[in-house]
């Protein structure tokens, strides 16, 4: 009976930590998000819109940081979204023999996970020094890298997803293959691909590193072939100086982008649950 | 007909383009990844010409006397992702199974969402956090208490020696292992599921306890997976950049506790890249670049090859 | 619902319900296991055969919204309390499921993990013991050079009956075999029937299978069950050519089912 006792301790035991580890988990991202509201709320004012990034001891506000994230977010969008949805349709429906469809899967699986600031350095050794300065498109071209491999993966996950009668059907009535692709298997996994998209966009929204070296940071609203304000890149500054109006206006933008990445992280799997069931 | 023949043929060339585009993008990708290599490798080499693979040694980080060595930067990055990963792996694990064996199965879901979220943080908001939250409770309630209970052992009692300033290594260690906990948790908790209902049973039917059938049967059934998702965390601590600069401290003279404040690769990287006036800077610090991501990516490659080979073998014994 | 009235009931079930969630899947189960002794229960599939072997074992309890009402009782007591240690009540009542399921280690440790749950032996003892148990699932001369390897190298056949040796090992008093030989090839198959024919000197037998000629050959007992219900249990040779009920008749001449 000392032996089974003894199973039934450890047994007890690892369960115990098993739920201290849970809880451990849950902790920090309470803990988190508390000091984010408590040091950012008080922020959030009608002039963090309207006014741009001020010098030390100024009044002003972030407007002209989120603009820049916003446009440079959108092009970066807009750039890696068509590239990730064409690789991943490949991946799906085209792939299926020859080294280019599992090189490819394997190489973009690494890139989801791989460093985001050596994005960075590749577009400043490949953009910026050619034009010899910082500029919103090397930003845009930055986050552009890292949208498509997200956008591959769900983009192929999902399509795999679609039953292999539908592509049949459609072949059975004599559509043309990129018709059947467009409209008919792509149509059907659509809420997936979209979150994909969104889920692409919540990565890049908080993304700091890739930036730094590509759209830098600018105190004023600029064009994309300037140095651009961002958000992140406003944040890493301001609260690393020394200069309490700076750190209330980076605890602020902390608290925005982390409303909007925790959001779209909501949406999207709200929208994939439907799907998955279907 | 004739007509009809021609639409046909117009088709099968709008095929032809459309198969053509998606095959070009997804060579795309591929090649992005060997631009990457290629152009790290050209805006390193003023510094890969002067130092060698001797710069992966050195010591000295000085752009005044132009001597520039890796070694502080490359040890931050390696201690500070080996102490996220002993406190994030056995955490992971423990989640896991709450998540898979213990949990009712409504809360489930919710909790799975809760750890995942932790991955939706942007990292930039761990390193404020960090800096002004955690960073000041960790050295007035956690440092002094483990330094008067570690001092005078060998080997810990150095490892925790130095003023409590709250940044450094150990913190930065730390705030990784949170960031990368989602990251292992989420791998092990799916591969978990991947373990057939009978056979865990079968263990069970045997007069296993919960943890028995963890340890001897869940555990050994996906250990290449387990092993991929610790790969894949550690590949995320590598290359994880604004949290650890926020706490790393950022000093390139060598560490000698967890305490001292060091930097990491990824750290120099964000603290000096625009700053760096000379060439040969520019170019060391994209020597790092170039090293943090060989080195990334050789983890990264091996968690893959990992993660599919418990694929495999699920699809051979099924 | 005639029923053998014997006073060497291994197991006893008195009014066993069972729900998966709303859906009543067992009604009002009244039953002997006779110990040493093969029971057969045969009926179409859902009909709940598998659900009541899995009551005796408690092993539905892994998962949430099931539950059973009644009493089934082993040596006494009933193992439907709350209060009943489950590891101990496994360790009585040992299972082999439809497919085989090794687990992930050397034909060697699979045996010797059951053992090792329950008792400390020296190392010699334990040869003794996986000699054995091998022995018993008639397996002992395929593997005896080989038992340092792992037990998934096996074939089909072989990792049954190591799942059957690995069950004997710890000494149940009671074997549930659910559907053991659906995965099998009908030469494992015929190895498996043997070898229940074997155990039943030592071991009380419960099998579930959807193989009426395998009912007829290994059991001593047999149960018909649809939808839910015990329809007729009695032995198997009067089940077999003098079926009481018509439904049972029905089944067995393949009317139905």
């Amino acid at each position: 009976m000392n032996r089974y006792a003894r199973r039934r301790f450890i047994n007890v035991l690892s369960i115990g930590l098993s739920i201290a580890a849970m809880l451990f988990g849950l902790v920090w991202l309470m803990w988190i998000l508390f000091t984010l509201f408590k040091n950012g709320f008080g922020g959030l004012t009608l002039s963090l819109f309207t006014e741009t990034t001020p010098a030390p001891g100024s009044k002003g506000g972030l407007s002209n940081a989120i603009i820049g994230s916003i446009q440079m977010a959108a092009v970066g969008t807009a750039i890696g979204t068509p590239i990730g949805i064409l690789a991943g349709t490949y991946l799906a429906e085209f792939g299926q023999r020859g080294w280019l469809a599992p090189a490819t899967r394997f190489i973009n699986d690494i890139q989801l996970a791989a460093p985001s600031i050596v994005i960075g350095l590749f577009i400043y050794e490949l953009y910026v020094t050619r034009t010899n300065h910082f500029s919103g498109i090397a930003g845009s071209l930055a986050l552009a890298l890292l949208v498509i491999p997200v956008v591959v993966r769900t983009t192929e996950n999902m399509l795999k997803l679609v039953p292999n009668s539908m592509r049949e059907a459609a072949y059975a009535l004599g559509a043309p293959q990129w018709k059947m692709t467009l409209f008919i298997t792509l149509r059907s996994a659509q809420a997936g691909v979209l979150t994909g998209i969104l889920l692409a966009v919540a990565r890049i929204a908080g993304e700091t590193a890739p930036l730094l070296f590509t759209a830098l940071n600018n105190q004023f609203y600029s064009n994309m072939n300037q140095p651009m304000a961002n958000l992140p890149v406003v944040i890493f500054q301001f609260a690393m100086a020394p200069y309490e109006d700076w750190h209330t206006l980076a605890w602020a933008g902390s608290l925005l982008i982390g409303l909007f990445v925790l959001g779209l992280n909501v949406v999207a799997r709200i929208l994939v649950r439907p799907s998955s069931q279907h | 007909m004739a007509s009809h023949a021609a639409r046909l043929k117009q088709q099968q060339r709008q095929d032809w383009l459309f198969r053509g585009a998606t095959r070009f993008f997804a060579f795309l990708v591929l090649a992005i990844l060997v631009g990457i290599i290629i152009s790290l490798i050209i805006g390193a080499w003023p510094s890969i010409k002067q130092f060698g693979f001797g710069f992966v040694l050195g010591d000295q980080w000085n752009p005044v006397t132009h001597v520039f060595g890796g070694r502080n930067s490359i040890i931050g990055t390696l201690l500070s992702s080996f102490i996220a990963l002993l406190i994030a792996v056995p955490v992971s694990f423990g989640i896991a199974i709450f998540l898979t064996e213990l949990a009712p199965v409504w809360l489930r879901r919710p909790f799975g969402i809760a750890i995942e979220l932790l991955a939706g943080v942007p990292s930039i908001i761990y390193g404020m956090w960090g800096l002004f939250v955690f960073a000041p409770w960790f050295a007035d309630n956690v440092q002094p208490w483990l330094q008067n209970h570690t001092q005078g052992i060998p080997l810990l009692g150095p490892m925790f020696d130095g003023p409590p300033m709250g940044i450094g290594m150990l913190t930065s260690g730390l705030i990784l292992s949170i960031m990368i906990i989602p990251y292992i948790s989420s791998v092990m908790r799916d591969v978990f599921e991947v373990v057939p209902a009978m056979l865990k049973e079968s263990a069970y039917g045997l007069g296993c306890t919960t943890w028995e059938v963890v340890w001897n049967v869940v555990l050994p059934f996906t250990k290449n997976g387990v092993v991929g998702g610790v790969m894949l965390g550690l590949g995320r601590a590598l290359g994880e950049t604004m949290a650890i600069t926020f706490v790393i401290g950022n000093s390139h003279s060598t560490i000698h506790s967890l305490f001292d404040p060091g930097t990491s690769i990824a750290a120099t990287l964000a603290n000096e890249f625009t700053e760096a006036s000379d060439d040969l800077h520019v170019a060391s610090l994209i020597y790092l670049g170039l090293l943090l991501f060989v080195i990334t990516f050789i983890v990264l490659v091996l968690s893959k090859i990992l993660l599919l080979r418990l694929q495999k073998g699920e699809g051979a014994n099924s | 619902m005639s029923q053998p009235v014997n006073q060497n009931a291994k197991l006893v079930v008195k009014n066993l319900n069972f729900y998966y969630g709303n859906f009543h899947a067992l009604k009002n189960i009244n039953l002997d296991i006779l110990e040493g002794k093969v029971t057969a229960f045969i009926g179409p599939s859902g009909c709940g055969k598998s659900t009541l072997l899995r009551t005796f074992n408690r092993m539905y309890d892994l998962y949430p919204k099931l539950r059973a009402e009644g009493e089934i009782i082993l040596n006494g007591k009933n193992i439907l309390n709350a209060g009943i240690d489950l590891n101990m009540l496994r360790a009585k009542v040992g299972m082999v499921f439809q497919k085989p399921t090794p687990f992930p280690m050397s034909i060697y440790d699979n045996i010797a993990f059951g053992v090792n749950l329950y008792e400390t032996l020296p190392k010699s003892e334990m040869d003794d013991r996986v000699e054995w148990a091998l022995q018993k699932a008639a397996l002992w001369n395929e593997v005896k050079d080989k038992l340092k390897q792992s037990g998934l190298g096996l074939s089909g056949g072989q990792q049954q009956r190591l799942c059957i040796a690995r069950a004997v090992s710890v000494k149940p008093e009671i074997l549930l075999l659910d559907e053991p030989t659906s995965a099998l090839d009908p030469i494992s198959t015929a190895h498996v029937e043997e070898l229940v024919h074997e155990l039943k000197r030592d071991y009380t037998i419960a099998i579930v299978t959807h193989n009426m000629q395998q009912a007829a050959r290994v059991s001593d007992f047999t149960a018909y069950m649809y939808l839910g219900e015990l329809i007729e249990v009695g032995e198997t040779d009067s089940i077999f050519t003098t079926p009481k009920q018509k439904a049972t008749e029905d089944y067995i001449t393949g009317k139905f089912g």
